[in-house]
């Protein structure tokens, strides 16, 4: 069937400035870009990635809005129209990336953070001591100390793993296959640097990244692609991936053309074949059952690690939340609806799952209203963007806040939202040897220890600003956050007062 | 070493195998186990457990390398994510037998339960190896990725059919010998009943001689009903489910 569906994007070249070096020709991915008698684009394959337009040395390209190509019509959006139209020449099911782009309110942008004045002097984090340092796991309930004669104290309760972060900041899973191994590569040295964490997702972790077992976090999927006793030791922490935000409660499928030699090795499957993630895992259909892969993952790594349980944001993700925790995780991540993917139904991605705001809030409160939030840290997930952004979120409640998206941006993605085609331009979401050579690893941890680095001066300024002097003294602290343009239910959800309202 | 696990809690005695094992000890016989969990979990070497009594779920997971003897049933979730080893099953076993399980055998004398064998795959010269010799529950071999899995639905009542419904659903890889044939209404639609060449013949023949030496089974009887093969339709079953 030939496709009536008109450009999304229309491709200037200013023939003017153009000097026909084709560079656009070369690092086009998408075949939208041809040299005839000079540089000629195809509209329609143009996805607005923007490698043409960053890569011109005569910045002659720019791509817009094919603007006019669906009447207006508030109803009848393009983007609606678009899809019926692709849906009608296809049958199939449509599929997308990243986190769910739509205009659903962003909470983070309706809450502002309080400051010292006068009364309450604020510190200034450029001169004073001022604590990032975050651990994750398990914290005792109490602790009960003994003293020998000599009146030396020992800690006598048993603290249970650990793991420290000097920022509160983790990378989120991404599966070496879902992207590059140049962007697992960038990750783990940026973990390694900033002594935070890298996560692998599901497709087991390459043998190159061994070394650097104490900043990664090794997941546990349903698909069990890698998993075997040496790769869930080779970690600072296990991950049950039971859920995630941009596709809670559907499994995925790694298409088999992504499925090369190297991945192959990695996820432990023959080249070719797709890499099919079940919706559920099979050997867990109860919280009893979850408890069970807990503690037969702790048994293999014998008792050395936190197990962190992953679950999207879903209606009744607090009541989950505690049977996660009594089933004896050790840390909850929880993935809000604006969590990226590589590919998912368009479908699921948009209208499935709650805000991590409100998910975050009922979690913290119900764990804390049951007396175990001390059992388990929470690290929050899907669609934080800046250091104020995991300010907020460690105030509703978070240790620690989780980047996916925010990372591949510094990476040099530009959310064009076709991670599923296997082409990125900038050698992220893609297999392509010749595609994953544009980012080089090197430059890559650095671009991601600088973001890390200059969110950390943000947070110091923040904790500053509030007069406090470590990350542990926002946590939870509520009382520091404020609502605008909020209704009255949500701020009660989110425990938080509105504007204007003082203690 | 012998382990009296009566009243024995689980961790207790996992930690107490993995500690020896370490030590060097290579045999261990279990007495009185009656429910204890994970037992030969996550051990990479090469030592022996012999279970006198009924082992707990999750038996074998992530196991890599061991010799498991069961002189009893076995529970669920045997052989859950296993990378090399062996499961030698003298009675019958529980559900999600072989979850992802990637290599090793697994040998059940008796019945399996639901979803035996789901998700298991195969990498080059890891080949995981199932064999039951009685039937399946539902849901058996679904997902399959790799792997080889055979039900032999041998004394079964007449008119018991080998497995339940949705027999190899969502395969996607590995195959599925059936001793007597299958029900077509019962499989799923991603798999199709081939005829076994003498290829086929000499493997089975091979896993079925050591399969009928643990059990006291007789191979040649046990050969002499034709066996049927299943095979996935494709690699990618689900390929065209979406729009680009």
């Amino acid at each position: 069937m030939n496709s009536e569906l008109p450009p999304e994007f229309i491709v200037k070249v200013d023939y003017d400035r153009c000097r026909r070096c084709r560079r656009c020709v070369m690092n086009c991915s998408f075949g939208c870009m041809t040299f005839k008698d000079r540089v000629v684009p195809e509209h329609r394959r143009c996805v607005a990635c923007q490698r043409c337009v960053t890569y011109c040395p005569e910045y002659a390209i720019t791509v817009s809005k094919n603007e006019l190509a669906y009447k207006e019509n508030e109803n009848w959006s393009p983007e609606i129209r678009k899809n019926i139209l692709k849906q009608a020449e296809t049958g199939g099911m449509l599929l997308t990336g990243m986190g769910n782009p739509r205009e659903y309110p962003i909470l983070w942008d309706h809450l502002l953070i309080d400051a010292c004045q006068v009364t309450n002097p604020s510190i200034d984090p450029l001169r004073e001591p001022m604590e990032l340092r975050t651990f994750l796991g398990r914290k005792p309930e109490r602790l009960e100390f003994s003293m020998d004669e000599a009146g030396e104290i020992d800690l006598v309760t048993e603290i249970e793993p650990q793991v420290r972060l000097d920022v509160p900041v983790v990378f989120g899973a991404m599966s070496y296959g879902a992207v590059s191994l140049n962007v697992h590569r960038s990750l783990a040295m940026a973990a390694s640097r900033s002594g935070t964490l890298m996560n692998t997702g599901e497709g087991g972790l390459h043998r190159e990244l061994y070394p650097y077992s104490g900043n990664i976090i090794v997941q546990v999927a349903s698909g069990r692609f890698g998993v075997h006793s040496e790769y869930l030791n080779t970690s600072a922490m296990v991950e049950i991936k039971i859920g995630q935000g941009a596709k809670p409660g559907i499994g995925g499928h790694l298409p088999g053309e992504k499925v090369g030699e190297d991945i192959s090795k990695t996820r432990m499957i023959p080249v070719g074949t797709d890499a099919l993630s079940p919706a559920p895992h099979h050997d867990i259909y109860s919280i009893e059952d979850l408890s069970q892969l807990i503690f037969a993952i702790k048994e293999a790594t014998d008792y050395e690690k936190p197990v962190s349980v992953k679950i999207s944001a879903v209606h009744n993700v607090a009541a989950i939340a505690s049977g996660i925790v009594r089933a004896g995780a050790d840390v909850v991540t929880i993935d809000g609806f604006r969590g990226g993917t590589g590919a998912t139904p368009m479908v699921i991605r948009d209208n499935v799952g709650i805000p991590i705001e409100l998910a975050l809030a009922a979690v913290d409160e119900r764990l804390r209203e049951e007396g175990i939030r001390n059992n388990a840290s929470i690290l929050c997930a899907g669609g934080i963007r800046s250091s104020g952004d995991v300010a907020k979120a460690i105030a509703l409640g978070a240790d620690a806040a989780v980047i996916g998206t925010a990372a591949l941006v510094a990476l040099g993605c530009r959310i064009c939202q076709k991670c599923y085609t296997g082409n990125c331009a900038w050698g992220i979401a893609t297999q392509k040897p010749e595609l994953v050579r544009r980012l080089n690893p090197q430059i890559g941890a650095d671009r991601l220890t600088n973001l890390l680095a200059a969110w950390s001066l943000e947070l110091k300024e923040i904790l500053g600003s509030l007069g406090v002097n470590s990350i542990e003294s926002l946590r939870g602290s509520r009382e520091r956050l404020r609502g605008v343009g909020l209704d009255s239910q949500t701020l009660e959800l989110l425990g938080v007062k509105p504007a204007g309202v003082g203690q | 070493m012998r382990i009296d696990c009566k009243g024995l809690y689980y961790r207790k005695q996992n930690k107490m195998i993995r500690d020896f094992a370490n030590d060097g000890e290579t045999e261990f016989i279990l007495d009185n186990a009656n429910g204890q969990r994970y037992i030969g979990g996550g051990i990479e070497k090469k030592i022996k457990i012999t279970v006198n009594g009924v082992p707990g779920n999750d038996l074998a997971m992530f196991m890599n390398g061991p010799t498991i003897i069961v002189n009893a049933n076995a529970q669920d979730g045997v052989a859950n994510t296993m990378n090399a080893g062996e499961v030698i099953v003298h009675g019958s076993a529980g559900d999600v037998l072989g979850y992802g399980m990637r290599g090793g055998k697994l040998y059940i004398k008796g019945n399996v339960g639901y979803r035996t064998g789901i998700h298991a795959k195969e990498y080059k010269k890891q080949v995981p190896v199932i064999i039951a010799g009685g039937i399946a529950g539902d849901f058996c071999g679904e997902y399959m990725a790799g792997g080889i899995l055979v039900l032999l639905g041998l004394n079964r009542d007449e008119g018991t059919p080998i497995a339940g419904d949705y027999l190899g659903t969502g395969m996607h890889g590995g195959v599925i010998y059936l001793r007597g044939g299958v029900d077509e209404s019962r499989i799923g639609a991603e798999v199709s009943v081939l005829e076994p060449d003498a290829k086929d013949m000499k493997l089975l023949k091979k896993y079925l001689a050591e399969f009928c030496g643990h059990f006291g089974f007789d191979l040649e009887e046990v050969m002499s009903e034709p066996f049927v093969k299943l095979l996935p339709v494709s690699s990618r079953p689900y390929g065209d489910l979406y729009a680009y």
